[in-house]
């Protein structure tokens, strides 16, 4: 934890993940011939191979329940397209 | 009656057919045009603003995604929202696609390659400022280049889509059937081009500016840029 620069309030430094995914109706060719390669190879339990985008965001907020909110809002507006893709965050506090 | 029509062609980092498109309008076309720096805000004074294929932003994140946010696009939606005409080739379609101009999204080819090469496209909706000079379910020769042409739209939006008679170019074969073949990318009933309803904003993959004069194999792609002059006539 630290003090914050401007007003003198405590914020809190946390790492976000956000994992891009597409979204199950959506076709992914690329998770496709992942899943077929691996087959190939002998592991032919596999059934299902779907690819997609992490993202690590460190940034400071008042607490989690803010910085979940600032995640999310950048997941919604610019990380993924809601169109065709879905995403799941995970926050950790990490020291300075 | 002779009419000028002032084009304003966006430049991103990281476009590169915007050399080919003001080639076109300068030289082919010969009507007056200027780059427009994706810092610029205001693109009032154009009567087209064209946003060129290319890889903005590196195509970082997703084809489109960050050059969305650039200052320019703010001016762009502004004057589209506006009843300014704008014209998204390739990764400009991306763009706008990105941006909300035109519904819908781009995934990868289903194939996994890039695409590159002629295609046979439909012109399926000709009354559109920028095929004025097409006639309806016409088959031209476009050149594509691309990695994300594989359009999709949920059920909803493409009922909206088709309603209003939106897409305006088709992947087809010869014949003007638009086959799995015809198909290079995966796109969603062979889609490679749309309008908006209001009419003022299309998007498409294929490079009308490479594909304007004989000397590089077709002309079709000229009647894009001659429509707008139409258009405005």
């Amino acid at each position: 934890m630290r003090f914050g620069e401007v007003q003198g309030v405590l914020l809190v430094r946390y790492r976000g993940t956000v994992v891009v995914t597409l979204k199950e109706t959506i076709f992914d060719p690329q998770g496709e011939a992942v899943k077929n390669s691996l087959v190939a190879m002998g592991f032919s339990s596999v059934t299902k191979v779907r690819m997609g985008k992490h993202i690590i965001v460190y940034l400071e907020a008042l607490n989690e329940e803010e910085a979940r909110e600032k995640l999310a809002d950048m997941a919604r507006r610019l990380l993924a397209n809601p169109v065709t893709e879905t995403y799941e965050i995970s926050l950790v506090e990490v020291p300075d | 009656m002779t009419v000028t029509v002032r084009f304003g062609v966006v430049v991103f980092p990281g476009s590169n057919c915007d050399s080919d498109v003001y080639h076109v309008i300068r030289d082919v076309l010969g009507q007056p045009v200027d780059y427009v720096w994706h810092e610029e805000t205001d693109v009032s004074k154009y009567q087209c603003i064209v946003l060129p294929g290319g890889f903005s932003y590196g195509d970082y994140l997703r084809a489109g995604a960050l050059a969305r946010f650039s200052p320019v696009m703010r001016g762009v939606e502004e004057y589209a929202h506006d009843g300014g005409l704008v014209l998204g080739i390739c990764n400009g379609f991306q763009i706008l696609l990105e941006s909300g101009l035109l519904p819908g999204a781009m995934l990868p080819n289903d194939c996994l390659e890039f695409r590159c090469g002629w295609v046979n496209l439909r012109v399926d909706n000709v009354d559109t400022p920028f095929t004025l000079e097409y006639h309806r379910g016409e088959v031209v020769r476009m050149p594509i280049a691309h990695h994300e042409g594989n359009y999709v739209l949920e059920k909803d939006p493409l009922e909206a889509v088709k309603k209003h008679c939106g897409i305006t170019f088709t992947y087809v074969d010869e014949s003007g059937r638009p086959t799995r073949d015809s198909n290079p990318n995966g796109a969603l009933l062979n889609i490679a081009g749309i309008v908006n309803e209001r009419g003022n904003v299309l998007g498409m993959m294929p490079h009308p500016e490479r594909c304007s004069e004989e000397v590089l194999g077709g002309a079709d792609g000229l009647r894009v840029f001659r429509s707008v002059v139409r258009y405005y006539s």
